[in-house]
């Protein structure tokens, strides 16, 4: 299964909160090689997800 | 009880206002919200004892009357169900093969970005431009640390609705750091 980067970003999505299937994990895999958008998508997702977390951290507190 | 606890707990109402603002949208949720958790935390005092930061201990009190916030509100006014409209919004960000129209660039030294004040209230400015609803969902994955099977429960919602909104929250939040921060 060959996915398009439409298809991509919405599993790199879902990856973050459910467990992909293996076919779904190496399609991943397979297109993330290939394809600097979505890899650059895919680091800006979980660098989000680190942000949101933070938000309410204090200053002193903050990574 | 002593004055300056009190006193301190009040210093911290406009923190905790914007706080919950952020998460509950509705000015007078997010007040009331607030509201039970200040009267929670004066009245809990003895347990604040030995902790160090207050601020901390009053967010996580403040977290628990958002989520019984976002509990009511959804069984006062369930969740339409039309998930499948929601992201064509991102239609235009592809192209008919579903390649980029124009492909996510690197982001330089994301993680410093998070030590900055200015940051902060870039990331504050983008989560306020998402939907209600969205922006609900979002914070209580990736904010309040919920799994997936409990939001459903708390919004009402079914799994791939909730896939949908989270997919959205997060197409939209990286378009807006990019034009607002990264992209400067």
């Amino acid at each position: 299964m060959m996915l398009s980067c439409k298809e991509t970003s919405r599993l790199l999505s879902q990856g973050e909160d459910r467990q992909l299937g293996f076919g779904e994990r190496i399609a991943l895999r397979v297109h993330l090689a290939i394809c600097d958008g979505c890899r650059n998508a895919s680091a800006q997702f979980r660098f989000l997800r680190l942000a949101v977390k933070n938000l309410s951290k204090d200053e002193s507190e903050a990574a | 009880m002593p004055a300056d606890f009190r006193a301190q707990v009040e210093s911290l109402r406009p923190y905790l206002l914007r706080y919950a603002t952020l998460q509950l949208r509705n000015p007078e949720a997010a007040e009331d919200a607030v509201q039970e958790a200040l009267v929670a935390a004066l009245a809990g005092e003895p347990n604040f004892a030995g902790r160090s930061n207050l601020r901390t201990w009053l967010t996580g009190i403040l977290k628990h009357k958002i989520v019984d916030t976002i509990r009511r509100q959804s069984r006062e006014r369930p969740a339409t169900t039309n998930a499948d409209a929601t992201t064509e919004e991102f239609d235009a960000l592809f192209d008919d093969s579903g390649h980029w129209s124009e492909p996510p660039g690197p982001w330089e030294q994301p993680e410093g970005a998070l030590a900055q004040k200015q940051f902060l209230a870039a990331l504050e400015q983008c989560l306020r431009a998402l939907p209600e609803r969205t922006a609900q969902a979002f914070m209580m994955r990736e904010h309040l640390g919920f799994e997936t099977s409990e939001i459903c429960k708390e919004l009402g919602i079914t799994s791939t609705h909730l896939w949908v909104m989270l997919y959205r929250a997060r197409m939209a939040l990286r378009q807006c750091l990019e034009m607002n921060w990264f992209a400067k």
